[in-house]
């Protein structure tokens, strides 16, 4: 836990010294419309290197036992990874070939890979979930959802 | 009395069959968004939010709050029947709540959980109906420099009450308003912080933050500590429903407290958790049979679920009279706000009474429907929570990045989505507090704006914000609440030697 601690504040520290910059480039001082583009970016960001520069030492001085449990419950690091990594795979799938057949494909991958489910529950689901969106969001509410790169997949449906 | 009249007037808006089917579904949606995992009040509103574009400004906040209300009774479901809190504020829900269920009195802690509610709410209601045209009246006279002192005072909450590590929460809340001042600037026009790039030149959405940080990260604690749903059934019979009605009516010493504290605490930022510890404690404290508390105590559900709900209403009191949200669903809904058009704020009374007054009617009808929904439709609610893991994550997942898509058409916001999701997930973990950061980048334009007219009223003196008498007293409580931890730890030590 300190170790993840110290290392998020040291991440903090470096996007507030970036932003600092970043502000100061836009310069922080007093133009024709009052205080300039900068100004209000520059404080917020030197409140943030502040703050985490003293996250990351309290986070050095720290020696309780609740600092030593380690930053990830035993076994729970391979679950969250199962969860996000196709999770962001099919934000990529989605890019490709459109939202709803990404989605099939990542709820079909998902239940049967890791739930287990039979082929027939797996394929029902995963096909029904995202037909039933279709026609609520692109008919029913007009919200077209994203068609992907080769749109002669979504010109399909 | 002309509050009265005016709420006739709101109640011929929602009493409309279209508001009213508008309120049933949301308090339908909005139920089940706050019985499933991974999605509450603040993200289940945020995702959406995109269908209400299309709607009259006065339904889309009518289905708003009422998913909103949903979400706040779901999480009763989850905390008697599962041991889930679905919500930080039904932890406290969980000590008594679940005992009972599992001695087989489900039925009678849903029942309790849903009066309590109501009553929470309906107290909170009749507040926001007297005070709400009070302080807009008295708001009228702000200017930029009291609405910073406002703001100041609100993120000053989240720091002196909020009960985390101070650095943290204000590392919390700058990277909020960071976030918000990332794209065009407001007053320049010029573009800041995208580091050259077009896709940054938008800046960061709200929503899509709300949807990741509360909805994808929710998802990844939530696989990783394992969950094991194991409901008890029960169910909500006619008799039940009476005899427990009849049992609660010695405990009203606890209902009207329970709302009080619940009513005062949730006007500030973050305050419906504290609030429902806050009334669970004083319920055990000055029980006759405090030993009974953490077993099955009825009134170990009446006292948060009353102060939860009475909260829950009350933080939407400084949204709709001086634009600044008391919560993060509030802070979505302010969000919607701007979108369909509206300024929120004191003037919202006087250019938009129907607006303020159907959502203020809306309350009313949208509490009693969802009393009643909540308990016909127990089992049906209960048994969402029963489909398998690998069935709801992912749908969970699928249902956010439409809601994320959705704001903007952009599929870079799916992707801001997950990252946030990470975000989230990391900070949840290192106990940095969320909750600020949203309403940073809510209030962020709003802020620097008052900051900056501020500035340019006084040209460049700081000592604007002392020049009135109120947004001076409004700066100096604001300092006083983010040192006040500190002092009463310095007073607190020396009482010890």
């Amino acid at each position: 836990m300190r170790k993840a601690d110290i290392a998020c504040g040291v991440v903090l520290l470096v996007l507030g010294g970036v932003l600092l910059w970043e502000s100061v480039k836009l310069r922080i001082g007093w133009g024709l419309n009052g205080p300039q583009a900068g100004f209000f970016p520059f404080w917020l960001a030197a409140g943030l290197v502040l703050c985490s520069a003293i996250i990351v030492v309290q986070a050095f001085l720290n020696r309780s036992p609740a600092a030593e449990k380690p930053y990830i419950q035993e076994g729970g690091l391979v679950p969250v990874l199962k969860v996000a990594l196709p999770a962001f795979g099919m934000v990529a799938l989605t890019q490709a070939f459109g939202l709803y057949p990404a989605a099939a494909i990542y709820l079909a991958l998902y239940m049967r890979w890791i739930g287990k489910h039979r082929w027939a529950t797996t394929l029902a689901v995963s096909l029904a979930l995202p037909v039933a969106s279709y026609f609520v969001f692109d008919k029913w509410f007009l919200i077209p959802m994203p068609k992907g790169h080769w749109t002669w997949i979504s010109n399909l449906y | 009395m002309e509050a009265f009249g005016n709420l006739m007037m709101g109640f011929q808006i929602a009493l409309t069959p279209y508001n009213l089917l508008i309120a049933t579904a949301g308090i339908f949606l909005g139920t089940i968004i706050g019985v499933l995992p991974g999605l509450g009040g603040a993200n289940g509103v945020a995702i959406l939010l995109p269908i209400t574009f299309a709607m009259p400004p006065t339904s889309a906040i009518i289905l708003l709050s009422c998913i909103y209300w949903g979400a706040l009774f779901g999480g009763a479901i989850t905390s008697i029947l599962f041991n889930i809190p679905g919500e930080p504020w039904s932890v406290a829900t969980t000590f008594d709540g679940h005992p009972m269920a599992k001695q087989g009195r489900g039925g009678e802690a849903l029942t309790a959980a849903f009066t309590s509610s109501f009553f929470g709410a309906a107290f909170a209601i009749v507040l926001v109906t007297f005070f709400a045209p009070l302080i807009a009246e008295f708001s009228l006279k702000f200017g930029p420099p009291e609405f910073l002192g406002i703001q100041m005072l609100t993120f000053s909450a989240f720091v002196g009450l909020g009960g985390g590590s101070v650095p943290k929460t204000l590392v919390s809340i700058f990277i909020g308003f960071l976030m918000a001042t990332v794209g065009m600037d407001i007053i320049s026009g010029q573009l800041r912080l995208n580091f050259g790039t077009i896709e940054l030149m938008r800046g960061f959405n709200f929503v899509v933050a709300v949807i990741g940080l509360f909805g994808i990260g929710e998802i990844l604690l939530t696989v990783e500590e394992g969950l094991s749903l194991k409901g008890i059934q029960a169910k909500v019979t006619w008799r039940t429903i009476t005899s427990t009605l009849k049992e609660l009516t010695q405990y009203w010493r606890t209902f009207i407290r329970s709302a009080v504290i619940g009513s005062w605490m949730g006007i500030k930022p973050g305050g419906a958790t504290p609030a429902s510890f806050m009334s669970y404690g004083f319920a055990k404290r000055l029980s006759k049979t405090p030993e009974k508390f953490g077993k099955g105590a009825i009134e170990g559900v009446v006292a948060p679920e009353t102060a939860a709900h009475a909260a829950g209403v009350s933080a939407l009191l400084p949204m709709i009279t001086l634009g600044i949200p008391g919560s993060p669903t509030a802070a979505v809904m302010l969000g919607g706000l701007l979108i369909w058009g509206l300024q929120p704020g004191p003037m919202l009374f006087k250019e938009k009474p129907e607006f303020v007054w159907g959502l203020i009617a809306s309350m009313y009808t949208g509490n009693v429907i969802g009393v009643l929904i909540v308990l016909l439709f127990v089992p049906f609610f209960a048994a969402i929570l029963r489909i398998p893991f690998a069935i709801l994550f992912p749908s969970i997942v699928f249902v956010c990045a439409i809601g994320a898509y959705a704001v903007n058409n952009s599929t870079l916001d799916i992707w801001y989505m997950m990252i946030f999701g990470v975000m989230g997930y990391v900070f949840k973990k290192l106990d940095y507090p969320i909750a600020p950061m949203v309403l940073a980048l809510v209030l962020g334009d709003l802020a620097e704006t008052a900051l900056r007219q501020s500035l340019i009223m006084s040209q460049g003196s700081p000592k604007i914000f002392f020049a009135s008498p109120i947004s001076a007293t409004l700066v100096v409580a604001s300092i006083l609440l983010v040192i006040w931890p500190s002092i009463s730890r310095y007073l607190g030590r020396t009482a010890q030697h």
